[in-house]
């Protein structure tokens, strides 16, 4: 069992799912189907995979600043990742998670963690508290 | 509510205070779902009016009636819905991802917050105005606070470029022309990631529509908020100007490999015997392009459509000069107010082939419309639609 310390960028519930661990850049906006959650962009490494329900480590985000939009459409329709970790922070995608908790919507935590610990998590099971402790299993 | 959201960001992101705005472009009223309309919705009833000039980006459909989508009734409903909250929160309707050539065009040097990458990036870069990348939401909580959190590139000193990207090595007959551009704007996305270039060794100046395809190309492969070009730019009347008198971190210099391989990049579908449509204007076309496309056109008649995007500005030109009929006799379809990638317009077809121009519809297309992509210069667009197979002229390559 190994246990890490993340910093919480946005708090949200605690989460218990397995790690899928993008490893490219993504962009939401045409990346990710907000109806399906699934990766959608043919020329991204992870497409066809799913990201809702799951600890989504990010790398990168690029494109369209469209991307808060396409996570709040997940979050409204329950499709949300349980968790969104970050290499760094980002106001284009977290934008979604501020806005779905004015909302009343309920909203999966964000947290802040170098992307060279991305790698180790993949496909493990996670568990994530408020405070931002990840113990994998 | 917008003020809370403003401050929330500020927060993430670490700024110690909010700075007053002078203007926004509002990327929020394109439909991606109910959520997004719930959201304007909300605004609307409490009150909310935008305390800045705030222009729309494109919306899911298109108002002026050029052109028709297949929304399902709901989706149709909620988009429309969403459209007109935005208006009724004071933006004005103009629908165009090229508001800097619809007359809002913010000053040298003054704070803005502007949605939508490729105008993030022309603000930033071409008219040297100050924002960061807003996103949905938080445009329009700013044009409604009419205030920003101040961090990223509202301040100087993140403006600096830490890159220089060196294209004098590249032919310099291929980098005059249209088609280099999103070539190169794909090749500096994907190298410079978020950081901040500047383009030195060009022999000329790259003119607005150039930077235009170039600025969106790069922001859809790369997080690129901002860059450079020495001569050209606001902020970079030489390279040491744009590099802030320090030693740049590194310094990329473009061969024509690397711009080959860029091109490459551009198509899903190099082997195509045929193609089903044309689609231009991602940014959207100005009139100078249409001028092109009608000098191209010939009054020819297309085996396939040329869907022709573009906002209201250029809409009203058209149709003054009787334009519009003209190029809708051909077989061009002009879609104002929104576009081919973000609402469903190009007919559902398997194994469809689309030819573009724009270095963003390439890179969207695959993905949002199901259609591979061929991609070329506008004259080879042209070609290829009145023939209805891909025609490949002047390229070097």
């Amino acid at each position: 069992m190994v246990s890490l310390q993340a910093d919480v960028l946005l708090p949200g519930a605690a989460a218990s799912a397995t790690a899928l661990a993008l490893t490219a850049p993504i962009s939401f906006w045409g990346g990710v189907d907000p109806k399906t959650g699934v990766i959608a962009d043919p020329r991204h490494p992870e497409n066809g995979q799913r990201v809702s329900g799951k600890v989504l480590l990010v790398p990168e985000t690029v494109g369209s600043s469209s991307a808060a939009a396409i996570l709040l459409e997940l979050v409204h329709g329950k499709r949300a990742p349980a968790a969104i970790v970050l290499h760094e922070p980002d106001a284009i995608l977290l934008l979604g998670l501020i806005v779905a908790k004015e909302m009343g919507y309920p909203t999966p935590i964000a947290l802040r963690l170098d992307r060279e610990r991305f790698a180790e998590l993949h496909d493990r099971h996670v568990q994530i508290s408020t405070t931002g402790r990840l113990t994998i299993s | 509510m917008a003020m809370r959201i403003v401050a929330e960001t500020a927060r993430l992101m670490g700024a110690e205070r909010l700075i007053p705005i002078e203007s926004a472009h509002i990327d929020g009223a394109l439909y991606h779902g109910d959520s997004g309309t719930l959201f304007a919705e909300r605004l609307v009833a409490g009150g909310a009016k935008t305390a800045v000039r705030a222009t729309l980006n494109v919306g899911a459909i298109d108002l002026t009636g050029c052109s028709r989508n297949r929304l399902p009734p709901h989706e149709l409903e909620m988009a429309k819905r969403m459209m007109t909250a935005y208006q009724r929160l004071g933006c004005e309707s103009t629908w165009t991802c090229a508001p800097y050539q619809a007359g809002h065009r913010p000053k040298f040097g003054s704070q803005v917050a502007w949605g939508e990458s490729n105008a993030v990036v022309f603000c930033n870069s071409v008219l040297g105005a100050r924002t960061n990348r807003y996103g949905d939401f938080l445009d329009i909580a700013c044009a409604i606070s009419a205030r920003a959190p101040d961090y990223g590139l509202h301040r100087t000193e993140n403006r600096r470029a830490t890159v220089v990207f060196d294209v004098s090595q590249v032919d310099a007959k291929f980098l005059k022309s249209d088609l280099a551009w999103p070539v190169l704007g794909n090749l500096y996305g994907r190298v410079i990631g978020d950081a901040i270039g500047v383009i030195t060794g060009l022999a000329f100046r790259p003119w607005e529509d150039i930077l235009k395809g170039f600025g969106a190309t790069a922001a859809s492969a790369g997080s690129v908020g901002l860059f450079h070009v020495a001569g050209t730019t606001p902020e970079a009347p030489d390279e040491a100007t744009a590099l802030h008198g320090v030693p740049a971190a590194a310094r990329i210099v473009v061969t024509n490999e690397m711009m080959r391989d860029a091109q490459g990049r551009l198509s899903t579908a190099d082997r195509a015997d045929h193609i089903d449509a044309v689609a231009i204007g991602s940014p959207h076309l100005s009139i100078e392009e249409f001028d092109l496309l009608r000098r191209l056109l010939k009054g020819r008649r297309l085996a396939v459509p040329i869907y022709a995007c573009t906002g209201r500005h250029v809409l009203r030109l058209l149709e003054r000069d009787g334009h519009r009929q003209q190029l809708e006799s051909s077989g061009v379809v002009i879609v104002a107010d929104t576009c081919v990638v973000v609402t469903p317009i190009l007919p559902e077809k398997a194994g469809a082939i689309l030819m573009t121009n724009s270095g963003k519809f390439s890179h969207y297309a695959p993905s949002n419309t199901g259609y591979a992509v061929l991609y070329g210069s506008m004259s080879e667009c042209v070609e290829s639609a009145v023939t209805g197979k891909p025609v490949f002229g002047a390229s070097m390559w």
